[in-house]
């Protein structure tokens, strides 16, 4: 009988500080992954925790991990060539065929940006797959800001918004909370446009609520849940929102099925 | 077939039984009450008929049998792991209806929710034979033939517990052994409770919406649950749990990942890293578990999750009624349906 439980363990080959409290954690690994999936990543004797990947290709994964609590405490110990417990993948993932084709924009608050991060990149190195390609994404501050060479290179040819809660002296782009972007997207194919929005819950909330007052189709827009998920795989209980369980049918949800879940 | 045996011969057909099975029935844990010389029963294993407490209600239901309240998942060794051997020896419980339903009900989550089954669920299970302990008259606080559990009929075999004699009825003919076949026979099909004193109305599974979720009557919840998670301990189907990782030595080579029970009413339920909780208040774990048991559990597995054995009731401290929380959720359904 196979034991889904047991994690096998994976070589860290790198380590990228994306700020303080925020680092990159590239892991070798084969196999099939599909962006916006999480892997229950852990320490013998430590813990177990789900981590989003963030990006990943043949070999390897990465995950932007936040160092927050006891275990993430004991994984920013860690350094280059050492192991990582992982199984997975769970969930579903963003499925490239609901976007192709489409007018997207992409909208990311803080850490929520790491689990659309490969999809983003996905449709900026192939802009055929999209009609029109928008990001929005909002930090609490310039030294909050994840993905710098990233969110750069995607710039270059797309309509990239980077606001900050609140800027410093040196901040010269914008400010502001991310809801107040809204008006700045290309708004003139609305009820055809697509959203794809992560963040905090309080960020999802009254972004979801913008949209929507903006003339947003509800079917038109998908979020990704993040709940503390102990298994993956169905049997703890811990994502579980009325029938639904975030591990096993999201926690990537089109807004006609999230806004009905109750916690 | 049926058979009808004294005490005496009873007592020997466990006996000979216990050469293949270890027997685990309600029992009374002497000074193990929650207060200084008091009992408590629950699920042990069973040498005797005198050991077999049926005159009350087990305070805790037998899952802890199959599913264990603290279980090694595995040991790391080095950059090894390794689940541990468990007791391999099968295993004859002997459970009421209900409980037989809620196990029924166990099986769902660990064996049929999503692509994987639970390899340590699944592993006890397949030693687990049931011996349903006939029913006809419950407890108190039980409401099982409101909830369809008063009636089981996946047993392998069926006890009636007389004055004088004890009645089986045996299903899985492995559990026919010579003290049977000396004994005499009887024809006996098990009865079951046919009405409780309590009675609850499901409300209409459809019928509950987001301004059910939205009443004040979880407000109440919220003023009188102390989130001791005791209902959930002592129910049969409440099946959530949280990984514990131990460590074993300094160089955190060696180690053990374990699960332990979690319940929805336990504060830290849905804590995530970096502080966000997504049930704050009492009430709202209290609407959490009772949508669980008897509305969202049906829309996933088409039956209810609660098998009415009042567990709940029986130890909640502040004598919060759960079959009382399903009247009124009703009587609220009812209510906004008709100022539809």
């Amino acid at each position: 009988m196979n034991n889904p439980y047991l994690p096998d363990a994976y070589k860290i080959l790198d380590i990228k500080k994306e700020t303080q409290i925020d680092y990159t954690f590239k892991i070798a690994y084969e196999g099939a992954l599909v962006g916006g999936q999480f892997m229950e990543i852990s320490i013998p004797g430590v813990g177990e925790a789900p981590i989003s990947i963030c990006n990943y290709d043949d070999s390897s994964l990465e995950m932007t991990i936040r160092k927050v609590g006891n275990l993430t405490d004991q994984i920013f110990n860690l350094e280059k060539g050492d192991t990582l417990y992982m199984r997975g993948p769970y969930g579903n993932g963003f499925n490239l065929d609901h976007y192709r084709g489409k007018d997207v924009v992409f909208i990311a608050g803080g850490t929520g940006l790491a689990p659309i991060r490969k999809t983003i990149d996905h449709f900026v190195n192939n802009p055929d797959e999209v009609k029109n390609l928008e990001v929005l994404i909002g930090f609490k501050s310039p030294k909050d800001r994840l993905f710098i060479d990233d969110i750069d290179r995607w710039s270059e040819k797309n309509c990239v918004t980077v606001t900050v809660d609140q800027g410093d002296d040196s901040w010269t782009g914008k400010t502001g909370l991310i809801t107040t972007h809204i008006d700045k997207l290309d708004l003139t194919n609305i009820s055809e446009k697509i959203a794809v929005v992560v963040g905090p819950p309080i960020m999802m909330k009254f972004m979801l609520f913008e949209l929507i007052k903006k003339g947003f189709k509800e079917k038109n827009i998908w979020v990704s849940f993040e709940r503390k998920m102990s298994c993956g795989i169905g049997k703890c209980g811990h994502c579980k929102i009325d029938e639904t369980y975030v591990c096993l049918e999201g926690p990537v949800f089109n807004y006609t099925t999230a806004k009905a879940l109750i916690d | 077939m049926g058979y009808k045996l004294s005490p005496l011969a009873f007592d020997y057909y466990l006996k000979a039984l216990r050469n293949t099975y270890r027997i685990f029935a309600p029992v009374l844990q002497k000074g193990k009450g929650k207060f200084a010389g008091t009992d408590v029963i629950s699920y042990g294993e069973i040498n005797s008929l005198d050991d077999i407490m049926l005159d009350r209600k087990s305070y805790f239901s037998p899952k802890e049998v199959l599913y264990p309240i603290r279980e090694t998942l595995f040991y790391f060794l080095n950059d090894e792991t390794k689940a541990p051997a468990i007791n391999v020896k099968p295993i004859l419980i002997l459970v009421r209806p209900c409980d037989l339903n809620g196990i029924g009900k166990l099986d769902r989550v660990f064996l049929n929710n999503g692509q994987e089954v639970d390899f340590y669920y699944a592993r006890r299970r397949e030693l687990i034979k049931f011996a349903m302990i006939e029913c006809v008259e419950g407890f108190d606080t039980c409401f099982c033939v409101s909830m369809d559990s008063n009636v089981a009929n996946n047993y392998d075999m069926a006890v009636r517990f007389d004055e004088d004699n004890i009645t089986v009825k045996v299903v899985d003919k492995s559990l026919i052994t010579k003290d049977l076949t000396h004994a005499d026979t009887a024809i006996f099909e098990p009865a079951f409770i046919q009405e409780n004193k309590v009675k609850v109305t499901i409300p209409e599974v459809d019928l509950v919406t987001k301004k059910t979720f939205d009443h004040e009557l979880w407000e109440e919840y919220t003023s009188r649950c102390i989130a001791c998670g005791r209902c959930n301990t002592s129910c049969i189907t409440c099946s959530c749990y949280t990984m514990q990782d131990i460590k074993l030595s300094d160089d955190k080579k060696i180690g053990e990942r374990r699960r332990v029970w979690a319940g929805c009413h336990i504060d830290g339920f849905t804590n995530m890293a970096g502080g966000h909780n997504f049930r704050k208040k009492n009430g709202e774990k209290m609407r959490f578990k009772t949508m669980h048991k008897i509305n969202d559990f049906y829309k996933r597995f088409n039956e209810h999750m609660c098998v009415g054995c009042g567990r709940c009731d029986d130890v909640c401290p502040e004598y919060i009624s759960f079959s009382k929380c399903i009247n009124k959720l009703n009587a609220i359904v009812r209510e906004e349906t008709l100022h539809e």
